[in-house]
C-alpha cells in the first residue's frame, strides 16, 4: 500500500494535473469532501511555487501509516534557487510574485503537517501530511 | 479552452463548469470585461456551483475581475461557492470581503437587481 505517484511540474497545466491527482487518492482513501478540497488546495498552491520560482520540480504522493493512523503525504521538490529566510516566507501577507501572498501559511493552516527544508542556490522540499479522521 | 458568456437583458451570466487552470482563468478575466464593453452589461453573475477548488491564484483573478468590472460599471455578484471551497478559502487566509457573494444564481440575480435599483 506503499505505491508512490509522481507529477512533474513543468507548465502551467501540470498544477491541475497534481491537484487531480492529489484529489482521487484522497477520495480513494477515504477522505470527506472539505479535506479533499483542502487537500487539492494545498497542492495547487505547492505547485504553483514549484512552477513561478523554481521553474520545474516533481510533487510526490504517498500514503502514510502511523498505526493506527493513516494519511496522505506530498512532497514537492525543486532545484530551483531555494529561500533565503524561511522566516519570512512563513508569514501571512509575505509574497515575491505579487500575489495574495496566502502561499505556504495557508498550506500549513490546510495541512496537518507540515515540514519546509531549504539550500538557497540548490533547491526546496516541503513536506505536507493530511490525517483520516 | 473558453468559458462561455451568456447574454440575458441587462445581465451576463457565467456558469463556470471546468477545471480551472490559469490561463483559463485569466483569459475568462479578458473576455468577460471586452463583453461588458460589447453589450454595456450593467449586472454579472459569475456562478461557481461546479467549482471545487478556488487556490488563492483563482480567487485573486475572481477578486479582480470583480474590481475590474466594477471600474467599467457593472456590478459582479459570485454564486454557488460550495462549503468545501469556502472552508478552504478562509483557511488560506482569503477573505474576499468587498466581493458581493449570494448562495445561489437566483439570490445572486435578486441581490443584482436591488443593487442596480439603489
Amino acid at each position: 500500500m506503499n505505491s508512490q505517484s509522481c507529477v512533474n511540474i513543468e507548465k502551467e497545466w501540470d498544477i491541475v494535473s497534481a491537484r487531480q491527482l492529489g484529489r482521487n487518492l484522497a477520495r480513494k482513501l477515504g477522505f470527506g469532501t472539505v479535506d479533499q478540497a483542502r487537500i487539492a488546495t494545498a497542492i495547487s498552491e505547492l505547485a504553483r511555487n514549484i512552477y513561478l520560482y523554481a521553474g520545474s520540480g516533481e510533487i510526490y504522493f504517498d500514503i502514510v501509516e502511523d498505526h493506527p493512523k493513516k494519511g496522505i503525504r506530498i512532497r514537492a521538490i525543486d532545484q530551483g534557487q531555494g529561500i533565503e529566510d524561511i522566516g519570512k516566507v512563513m508569514k501571512d501577507g509575505y509574497s515575491t510574485s505579487g500575489g495574495l501572498g496566502a502561499g505556504l501559511p495557508g498550506v500549513k493552516r490546510l495541512m496537518d503537517e507540515f515540514h519546509i527544508s531549504s539550500v538557497p542556490g540548490a533547491g526546496t522540499e516541503v513536506e505536507v501530511v493530511k490525517w483520516l479522521r | 479552452m473558453r468559458i462561455p458568456i451568456l447574454k440575458l437583458h441587462n445581465y451576463l451570466l457565467i456558469s463556470i463548469q471546468i477545471e480551472l487552470d490559469d490561463q483559463t482563468a485569466i483569459q475568462f478575466q479578458e473576455d468577460l470585461l471586452h463583453k461588458i464593453h460589447e453589450t454595456g452589461a450593467t449586472g454579472v453573475v459569475i456562478d461557481l456551483t461546479s467549482v471545487d477548488v478556488i487556490d488563492s491564484f483563482i480567487a485573486k483573478v475572481l477578486g479582480d475581475v470583480v474590481s475590474m468590472s466594477n471600474l467599467m460599471g457593472a456590478k459582479v455578484v459570485l454564486t454557488g461557492i460550495q462549503p468545501a471551497v469556502a472552508m478552504t478559502l478562509i483557511d488560506l487566509g482569503i477573505h474576499l470581503k468587498d466581493v458581493p457573494t449570494a448562495l445561489n444564481l437566483e439570490q445572486g440575480l435578486i441581490k443584482l437587481r436591488q443593487t442596480l435599483e439603489e
